[in-house]
């Protein structure tokens, strides 16, 4: 830039900084490092400056206050700015102040147990304040909250039947035709349909579906009642006197629990549709016959099994989901990193709880 | 229909006035609803103008027209001298750094501290400006806000109200801006926060040689700070001028703002305070 030339020389009492021009925020740092440069006693010449601004007055002004430099023809404008620069003289810092090293790794250790603990405490007190309000719902079934819970069932389940429908679909062809092409080797290919019947009805129709609506809606749980926990909707609940476990919460975990079996049932429909059709155009196995077969393979008990664990992921889900929501305060952040935790959870909770019910179906002789 | 005298017409440039925001034949609708009809108005270099009208009359809109964030359906609009319909974002942005904007809740960024939250325009427009100067540019915008220099590291949720606002127009001031827009800056506050605000914005004003657009609903801040008002009502500014020249129209919304319990309290202490 031209218009600001900064000049530099001996001058008789040490070194003079001249510059002409703007002298604003659009050059500071280069002004910084030319002054930075000069060495001591500095006087700096401001009777050519058309235009300076409070960055370019704070520039003046620290040389001032830290190395004692002199100020020369500066005009009453100028003088003025330059004691107003200096009246906000004060410092502040940007950060809040961390210990450094091995102090923070200690604290950060801590709060790291500390809040691990009260979570785990946290969630069960969340899981005893349902119960009750469970309870009080059904001691006073007038302040069950019909609406609500419809609602939350068109919201869960129905707009679910879609994108499920067509997941499980596909995993329908993807088990057939990966099935098919493995037992081909043993020439056992009608096996294929033990393989999809068995394994949908017992496994992935259920999991499939729960990972699916953890992700849909107990997503949505999350970040709902978190931003309503920012913006104060639900202290504004307490104070009218509507519980928001009750107002919010069971409506939640009620259709969570009603609609996952639902929509469990119907990703294995749809996954056995899959594989019909795969094996259909595949295999060359009629549909007749491939319907015949699963009822021949696929004992009654495989679909308890799917069906009985439904419900159970579907009340973990909306627990994780709604827990994580309430858990929100201060900024907009935190509803980002609750509902990701409250997804991650409840993921991670079905699977465990999956391996645990393998077992003991199997102990039960449900094979 | 009100008779409005020729020098409170909104589209009358005052003697001496250096237009630093022209608005002229805006009109903005949402679907049916039409908020603003041949909207005009001017605002002159280096005045507090303040903005007031009944709920609904689309005060926040037309601030943000002016600003960028409204698309008008037909009208002009300069700022700075600048025509602001149709920019591209770049054009744009040369505009933007001139000036600084106080939302109503302050619109502070949640995740950031108050210093750097003052920081951002700066990093934005001077990425190579580094710290310690960014560090202390932003520690005198603090302030300069009036914020006592504990409250640089804080972030927004720690903040109450009152200082959420001085945190807002400490950013606004980030880059010293020729012009401040102001959107209920005092709505909220205590009656003594409230004044310290308006004492602020007015020495700000002064000292940094400012022109402030202030949307406000508060009689108070009108009378201590401003230089002219401008109404908003039936769609459109009807008069600007100052308090008593606005108060010898007979328009029924005018006299009823002005003359109602709340606008003779204000009046009445305020002409207490000056001969006091």
């Amino acid at each position: 830039m031209a218009e600001l030339e900064g000049h530099q020389g001996e001058h008789p009492h040490g070194s003079l900084y001249r510059v002409a021009g703007a002298l604003t925020i659009t050059r500071a740092a280069t002004t910084e490092r030319e002054i930075a440069a000069l060495p001591d006693p500095l006087t700096i010449d401001l009777s050519e400056i058309n235009r300076m601004d409070t960055v370019g007055a704070w520039l003046v002004y620290r040389a001032v206050r830290d190395r004692g430099a002199k100020v020369i023809g500066a005009s009453r404008d100028e003088v003025s700015l330059l004691k107003q620069v200096g009246e906000f003289d004060k410092p502040a810092r940007v950060l809040p102040e961390e210990p450094g090293g091995f102090t923070r790794g200690l604290r950060e250790l801590g709060e790291w147990v500390a809040e691990t603990g009260s979570t785990l405490v946290g969630l069960l007190g969340f899981f005893g304040s349902t119960l009750i309000s469970f309870a009080n719902v059904i001691r006073r079934p007038k302040r069950f909250r019909v609406n609500a819970v419809i609602q939350r069932f068109d919201v869960v389940g129905v707009r679910a039947l879609g994108i499920i429908g067509l997941m499980s679909f596909l995993i329908g062809i993807v088990i057939a035709q990966q099935g098919s092409v493995q037992l081909a080797q043993f020439g056992a290919q009608v096996y294929t349909i033990n393989l999809i019947g068995r394994i949908t009805a017992r496994e992935l129709g259920t999991l499939m579906t729960a990972i699916m609506v953890a992700g849909r809606s107990g997503s949505a749980f999350a970040a709902q009642l978190g931003t309503m926990k920012i913006t104060e909707e639900i202290d504004a609940m307490r104070t009218i006197g509507v519980s928001p476990i009750e107002a919010l919460v069971i409506p939640r975990i009620i259709s969570a629990v009603v609609m996952m079996p639902l929509l469990s049932f119907w990703a294995m429909l749809m996954a056995l549709l899959g594989g019909g059709v795969f094996v259909w155009l595949s295999l060359e196995i009629p549909p007749i016959t491939y319907i015949q077969r699963l009822q021949e393979v696929i004992p009654l008990t495989d679909l308890w099994v799917g069906l009985i664990k439904a419900p159970v992921f579907g009340f973990i889900i909306a627990l994780a989901g709604c827990f994580q929501g309430m858990l929100v305060e201060g900024n907009s952040e935190e509803v980002g990193t609750r509902t990701t935790t409250a997804v991650v959870q409840s993921i991670f909770m079905v699977i465990v709880l999956d391996a645990v019910f393998a077992v003991f179906f199997s102990n039960i002789g449900w094979i | 229909m009100t008779v409005v005298p020729e020098d409170l017409d909104p589209k009358t440039v005052p003697e001496g006035c250096k237009p630093i925001i022209e608005v002229r034949g805006l009109r903005n609708s949402f679907g049916e609803q039409v908020i603003h009809e041949d909207l005009d108005l001017t605002v002159c270099r280096g005045e507090i103008i303040g903005v007031v009208g009944g709920s609904g009359t689309g005060k926040s809109v037309l601030l943000r027209s002016i600003i960028g964030l409204q698309t008008p359906d037909t009208g002009h609009i300069d700022v700075l001298g600048e025509n602001m319909i149709g920019r591209d974002e770049d054009e744009a942005k040369n505009i933007r750094r001139r000036w600084g904007i106080l939302f109503q809740n302050g619109a502070l960024f949640s995740t950031l501290t108050v210093a750097e939250n003052v920081e951002v325009p700066i990093r934005e427009y001077f990425p190579y400006l580094k710290p310690p100067l960014l560090d202390e540019i932003a520690s005198y915008k603090i302030a300069m806000g009036g914020l006592p220099a504990d409250a640089g590291p804080k972030f927004p949720s720690e903040l109450s109200g009152g200082m959420v606002k001085r945190a807002g127009l400490a950013r606004a001031l980030a880059l010293d801006p020729e012009l401040l827009f102001l959107d209920e800056p005092t709505a909220g506050l205590d009656p003594i926060a409230a004044a310290a605000f308006d004492e602020l914005i007015k020495s700000l004003q002064k000292r940094l040689d400012l022109t402030v657009f202030l949307i406000t609903h508060d009689l108070d801040t009108l009378h201590a700070i401003c230089d002219r008002i401008a109404v908003l009502a039936d769609r459109k500014v009807v008069a600007v001028g100052t308090i008593p020249q606005l108060l010898a129209l007979d328009h029924p919304w005018i006299q009823e703002y002005f003359n109602g319990p709340r606008g003779r309290a204000a009046a009445a202490s305020y002409e207490h305070e000056v001969t006091a």
